[in-house]
This record gives C-alpha cells, structure tokens and sequence, in this order.
C-alpha cells in the first residue's frame, strides 16, 4: 500500500469540507463540513504514524478527536443562540458587525 | 497485499462519495447521515494501517457522540429554509474553483514529495499508545482534560435561557 494512497484520499476530503464551509448557507452544515475537514487531517497524521512505525500520530489524531469534539459542543451552542435570537440559521442574515 | 489494495480502494471511493453528499444534500438530517458513513470510513482506515485504539475512540466519539449533538442541533433548529436548496449560488461557483485550485496544489505537491513512498504497517497496540500518552504527553493530556471542561462549561452558558427571559 502506498503512503499516497491515504494522503490523496486527506486531500480530496479536505477539498469536499472546504467547499461545503464556503458554499453552504446552513449553520450546522458548516460545522458538518468542518468535520470532514478535521477527519481528513486525522487520516494524514495516522498515514504517517504507520509510515514512521510511531504511535505520536495517534496521539495527536487523538488530540485533534478531543478538540474537534469541544468544538462541536460550542459551535452547536452558538447556532442554536442564533436561532434562538433570529428565528433562522441561515449564515448569510448574520450580518450584525457589517459596517 | 492485494486484499488491503481492494479494501482501501472500496472504503476509499464509498468516503468520497459520501462526502460528497453530504455537501450537496437538500435535507440536512441525510447529510448527518451521510456523515456518519464519511466517519465510520474513517474508522475503518485507522483499522486498516493498524492504528486500533484511534479506530475505537473514532466511533465511540464522532458515531456516539458528535453525531448524536448534530442530530439534536438540527432538530432544535428545524425551519423551513432547510426545504429549498440552501446552496448560495452566487457563491457556489467561486467554493468549486477554491476546492478544486487546493485540491490541485496539494495533489501536485503530495505526488512530487511522497511518489512512491511505500506504507507497510504493523499493529500499534493500546498498551503502547497509552505508554507514550501518559508519559512524554501527560502535560498536553490534562491541558486537554482542562479544555474539554471549559467547553462544557461554556456550551451551557451560551445555550442556557435567560432567568425569566
């Protein structure tokens, strides 16, 4: 099996998350697409954990499963505030700071 | 070697197809779904390159626990706007180039660095994984207990209704 093989495939994740945060409107969405993003780092750092026969690249997709995990929890907590306060949680109506 | 080959490339296209739908399905309760096909892919890659400890915590965590927040934040936050395509689509075309831009650039740089760079894996156990964590990392390891606590902490502030409100 080749180290590629799994790096490409990170990319191509990589790619579909950061289209969905900038194409879609949906607050949850966009955390959904954040998801895909962090899952596609976590395949690399394990690639190339086994690459290097360490276990460090376990230890910081762990990390980075922890973090993702409290990001969730607080990204939720602020969409449902927005919905809470403007009955919508359509991304493009939260324009309160525009200038 | 030829098994891992038919296993990484059946995983492999099932993922990104998944993914893709989940960034372009209508209904967003089918996109958590879809999601979790993405993340148990995930899962079963981490088994694949023998990191079985992270496998595990993949689906305990993101399958167990992140999608079933997800789940919940959607039907707190149901409203008519998730019925017609919600895609921008003045916005739609400029997210595709910068997709697809990235999505060169890092293919171009992975394949001229990492050509043929073979992958052979071995098994790294819990028990090893657990020695390194709790001593070289121990330090990071609390930081992060101290973390998780604060989000807690802080999701249930934001959240929380106003006394009388």
């Amino acid at each position: 099996m080749l180290l590629n093989e799994m790096l490409l495939l990170g990319a191509v994740l990589f790619c579909i998350g950061v289209y969905g945060v900038l194409a879609r409107r949906n607050g949850v969405l966009v955390l959904m697409s954040i998801e895909l993003i962090l899952n596609a780092v976590n395949i690399n750092l394990i690639a190339f954990g086994a690459f290097h026969h360490t276990v460090i690249g376990q230890i910081f997709a762990l990390f980075v499963i922890t973090v993702a995990a409290a990001e969730v929890g607080i990204g939720l907590a602020i969409v449902l505030l927005l919905y809470r306060n403007r009955r919508s949680i359509d991304l493009e109506q939260v324009d309160l700071m525009k200038g | 070697m030829i098994a891992e080959h038919v296993a990484f490339g059946i995983i492999a296209a099932v993922m990104v197809a998944s993914a893709l739908r989940v960034v372009t399905a209508r209904d967003i309760v089918h996109a958590a779904l879809y999601l979790v096909i993405v993340l148990a892919g995930v899962a079963a890659l981490f088994l694949l390159v023998g990191a079985e400890f992270t496998g595990i915590t993949q689906v305990l965590i993101y399958i167990g626990a992140v999608i079933v927040l997800f789940l919940f934040g959607i039907m707190l936050t149901r409203s008519d706007f998730d019925q017609d395509g919600e895609t921008d689509h003045k916005r739609k075309l400029p997210a595709i180039l910068t997709a697809l831009l990235l999505l060169a650039v890092m293919i171009g740089a992975l394949v001229d660095r990492f050509g043929d760079d073979r992958l052979d894996p071995t098994p790294q156990t819990t028990a090893q994984v657990s020695d390194e964590l709790f001593s070289q990392y121990i330090v990071p390891f609390e930081a992060v207990s101290v973390l998780l606590l604060a989000a807690l902490i802080g999701a249930i502030v934001i959240a929380r209704r106003e006394q009388g409100g």
